[in-house]
């Protein structure tokens, strides 16, 4: 069984962050997936939805969970990412003062991606947008 | 310790109105940076932070975190504070620095 979710994340509007972690979490738990898969997919969900949020003007994110794994796919408008490697680097940020001031724009988003996840793939053209990719095995931890 | 005794001991001010605070607590987590927070908190930490807008009723209820205690006065948000509401996270406030809270409740769950 194939479950499908998907959702627009709106850029600058930190009011509605979280939306789709939740979901994606309350999905989860009704799925009888395992606790500990949960806990790292949230967190990884939840920092790509504030990248979009801190960094773009919009963006869509899609889910797809099946027997074995999750797959996210997160497709933005924006500035895109001049420097891919250089904003894996834990502290790296291009936050906005704004955004900083509320505690976001610390640089640990995309470093706990790769963290929470057992594959990534980041795609980007800096004036357009960036894509993220990611996906979680069931069975690995 | 619960939730409601460390509110007890301390007369930390409880602005959620409709959470039950019999959450046992297993730790504690510090840290006004909100990804540093979805990193590394544990369920069932009480995260003690100064930051008072909505993302933190999301981040406590996305870790599962036995409460979160606003520090110096400080007021939540009204959106925080019914965000907290409806994910069922106590939201507590006290007039203690962060460092003197965090100290407290490290004394309490080390003893």
């Amino acid at each position: 069984m194939v479950t499908e979710l998907h959702f627009l994340i709106h850029g600058g509007d930190f009011t509605k962050t979280g939306s789709a972690s939740s979901k994606v979490k309350k999905t989860l738990k009704s799925l009888n997936i395992e606790p500990k898969q949960i806990k790292r997919i949230v967190v990884a969900i939840y920092e790509a939805e504030i990248n979009v949020t801190a960094h773009a003007s919009e963006g869509v994110m899609n889910v797809t969970i099946s027997e074995h794994e999750i797959k996210v796919t997160i497709t933005d408008k924006g500035p895109g990412i001049e420097n891919i490697e250089k904003a894996m680097e834990a502290g790296y940020s291009t936050a906005s003062k704004e955004v900083r001031e509320m505690g976001f724009g610390a640089g640990m988003g995309l470093p706990n991606i790769k963290k929470n996840t057992d594959e990534l793939e980041i795609s980007s053209v800096p004036g357009q947008g960036t894509t993220v990719r990611f996906k979680c095995y069931f069975d690995k931890i | 310790m619960k939730v409601a005794d460390l509110v007890q001991k301390y007369g930390l001010s409880v602005f959620t109105k409709n959470v039950v605070l019999d959450k046992k607590i297993e730790g504690g987590y510090v840290s006004d940076l909100l990804s540093d927070v979805m990193g590394n908190a544990r369920e069932n930490e009480v995260w003690i932070t100064l930051q008072t807008h909505r993302n933190v009723a999301a981040i406590a209820s996305l870790k599962d975190l036995a409460a979160v205690i606003l520090v110096k006065e400080l007021v939540p948000d009204q959106d925080t504070l019914e965000h907290c509401e409806s994910e069922e996270i106590p939201l507590l406030g006290t007039s203690l620095s962060t460092f003197e809270m965090a100290g407290k409740l490290w004394s309490d769950l080390n003893r």
